[in-house]
């Protein structure tokens, strides 16, 4: 019995020996790990974008990559730690619900690297990176296609809840719709709400019986409820964040998607060639295909359209068109273009 | 303008319907004496079973029943709980609101390929809507009968559930029993028995509030779809008085407002309120309600009380 239980213990020891040296060779590999907001990781947007970007940087750069879920706002500061301790050379936030939370754990720790989506700080610390995206280009897009493709010329807008990050959704969809189309009516409507589908539903209702006939909703699953109302009402949709076709494969004809994915790959290759960018914000547009419009598209926009889409994409790339963010540059657009 | 209360009407009924399905089920188990809390979580499920089982078999009907049922499983563990085993009532039902979306995301991942979104259902294969086509689109009568039958459904359930409460021997024995349990036991009525009627009958409609919720209101389930239903449902039994009219006039004042706002937040009605602060009316007028309207003395005396027989 003794005999057994000495190469019990024996085989045990060897195995976590083999096991721990195992784990020094491989710690020479760089790691990331990343923090979903409350979302989560398979939530159809931006985490699970996210988590798609870091399993491709693990199958092509062959970096190790691992998340921590958040279940309530309350979790960040404790994900943020738990991969501080899972020794990750870089660590991403994702979304800016976490902005408080990365900042001040990148001001704690000066020697771990951060990242963090959809924030850009005034003054950002050298081991932090700020990533914002141009939503505005891919916005100006669809509400260009919406404004050809309207035959009432009244289309619409339902924003979640109305903080900047969202309005630029709005301006710069209303600025490629007047771009399309000067005629061209613009209904919007804030559902201050992210979840709430019924809103959505009744708000696009409301927008139809105006005339409406194309709806663009930048809410979260309140956009379920607009794009159900098209769907019922035969009336058409344009999803948001990632190709939301598959949704309403007949309704919705486009969408303004946001390649979470892209940003997180090239952040990873950066680090991989040793190149960090930290205390930067990096902004991702259409040039670098951080931004774009679904592919999707051309199951349901004429190819005339689709080429005018493909040249003012150009456009924008070369800076010759500037799609507005703010009601401001929204104003002043319209002024100088004579709409 | 004739219209614009039209689309306020229908937006109206629309939105209370699943609120009105979750209500009544939250009036029949506190008649009985058993507060249930648990409602949202039961919603969750109800709405992930009726949309994963509405996708499956393209039969809407099965999907409701099928919610209902899963609502029921968990309510059944709130009534073990509660009932058998004289817990507090608003910790198991604190327990069955975590418990309710757990399940459904964790389940959603297994049915759907990982992801916690359902896929959606297509139009014909939802809750029929019995009146679509029978007026022109978009015309008065239309935007407010042109509503998937859950809508009513949900007013011939309050229909009967009014009957079951005051005119039979059930609901009769259901009401003495979450007024004084003693006294009922001591006439021989099962209080055990009435209870976990109640409280599965409870489950079975939270459920379908869910469900009429994934398989009506949109085609799909998500997380976030039940997002604080249940808690309004409860609102407005204590509104209601606990009799199942007056929960459902509650539910319908609650789907009123918000239908009056999204009628306010119209640009081209012109009122000039923050978007933020009209999303607020709804619940600022249920609390004020709340407050001042609703007496104390309506509730059924034994309500969240365990009763235990010696």
């Amino acid at each position: 019995m003794l005999k057994i239980l000495l190469l019990f213990s024996f085989t045990l020891t060897t195995l976590t020996f083999f096991l721990s040296t195992q784990s020094i060779t491989e710690a020479k590999d760089i790691k990331i790990g990343m923090v979903t907001d409350v979302g989560g990781i398979n939530d159809q947007s931006f985490n699970q974008s996210a988590w798609e970007g870091l399993k491709r940087a693990k199958s092509e750069l062959a970096i190790k990559v691992s998340y921590q879920e958040s279940k309530q706002d309350a979790d960040y500061a404790s994900n943020l730690e738990t991969l501080m301790d899972g020794k990750n050379d870089l660590i991403w936030g994702i979304g800016f619900k976490m902005s408080d939370k990365i900042l001040a754990a990148a001001k704690q720790n000066p020697k771990q690297k951060y990242a963090i989506i959809d924030v850009g700080y005034e003054k950002t610390p050298a081991n932090l990176i700020g990533v914002l995206f141009k939503s505005e280009e891919p916005c100006f897009l669809v509400g260009y296609i919406a404004g050809k493709m309207s035959k009432s010329g009244t289309i619409g807008f339902v924003g979640g809840i109305k903080v900047p990050l969202i309005q630029v959704f709005q301006y710069g969809y209303m600025a490629g719709a007047k771009f399309a189309n000067p005629k061209i009516k613009i209904i919007d409507q804030y559902a201050e709400s992210f979840t709430d589908a019924a809103k959505g539903k009744a708000i696009a209702n409301q927008m139809f019986k105006q005339g409406a006939d194309i709806i663009f909703a930048a809410a979260g699953s309140v956009g379920d409820g607009v794009i159900e109302a098209a769907k019922e009402q035969k009336k058409m949709a344009i999803g948001v964040d990632r190709d939301q076709n598959s949704l309403a494969p007949d309704t919705v004809i486009t969408s303004a998607m946001k390649r979470v994915d892209h940003a997180i790959f090239n952040v990873a290759k950066d680090l991989k060639a040793g190149v960090y960018k930290g205390g930067t914000t990096i902004t991702y547009s259409l040039k670098d295909g951080g931004v774009d419009i679904a592919p999707s598209t051309s199951k349901h926009v004429p190819a005339n359209i689709l080429k005018e889409v493909d040249n003012l994409k150009l456009d924008i790339i070369k800076g010759k068109l500037v799609p507005p963010a703010t009601e401001n540059d929204y104003n002043k657009f319209l002024k100088s273009h004579k709409l | 303008m004739f219209s614009d209360i039209a689309l306020i009407l229908g937006t109206t009924l629309m939105y209370s319907t699943p609120l009105i399905f979750t209500a009544l089920g939250g009036v029949i188990s506190e008649k009985s004496g058993v507060v249930n809390i648990g409602l949202e979580g039961m919603m969750t499920i109800g709405a992930f079973i009726g949309a994963t089982v509405g996708y499956f078999t393209g039969n809407p009907w099965i999907a409701l029943l099928a919610a209902g049922s899963a609502a029921m499983v968990l309510a059944l563990f709130h009534a073990i709980a509660s009932i058998h085993f004289a817990a507090d009532q608003v910790i198991s039902g604190m327990a069955i609101n975590f418990l309710g979306p757990g399940i459904s995301i964790f389940l959603c991942r297994i049915f759907f390929d990982g992801t916690t979104m359902s896929l959606s259902i297509p139009l014909d294969q939802k809750i029929p809507r019995p009146l679509n086509g029978f007026f022109a689109q978009n015309s008065f009568f239309d935007l407010i009968f042109n509503q998937y039958a859950t809508v009513y459904l949900a007013f011939v359930l309050m229909a009967i559930i009014w009957f079951v409460l005051y005119k039979t021997r059930l609901g009769l024995r259901m009401q003495a029993v979450g007024e004084h349990p003693k006294a009922a036991d001591s006439l021989g009525i099962s209080v055990y028995k009435i209870r976990y009627i109640a409280v599965l009958c409870s489950g079975f409609l939270a459920g379908i509030g869910g469900a009429s919720m994934a398989l009506s209101v949109v085609s799909n389930f998500r997380p976030t779809l039940i997002s604080g239903q249940g808690f309004i449902a409860l609102a407005a039994i204590i509104f209601g008085k606990w009799k199942p009219q007056g929960a459902t006039l509650a539910c319908l004042l609650f789907g009123g407002a918000q239908a009056f706002v999204i009628f306010l937040g119209n640009p081209q009605v012109g009122v000039n309120i923050s978007s933020q602060l009209l999303a607020m009316i709804p619940y600022i007028l249920t609390i004020l309600i709340l407050m001042g309207f609703v007496g104390r003395t309506n509730a059924p005396a034994a309500v969240g009380v365990p009763f235990e027989k010696h």
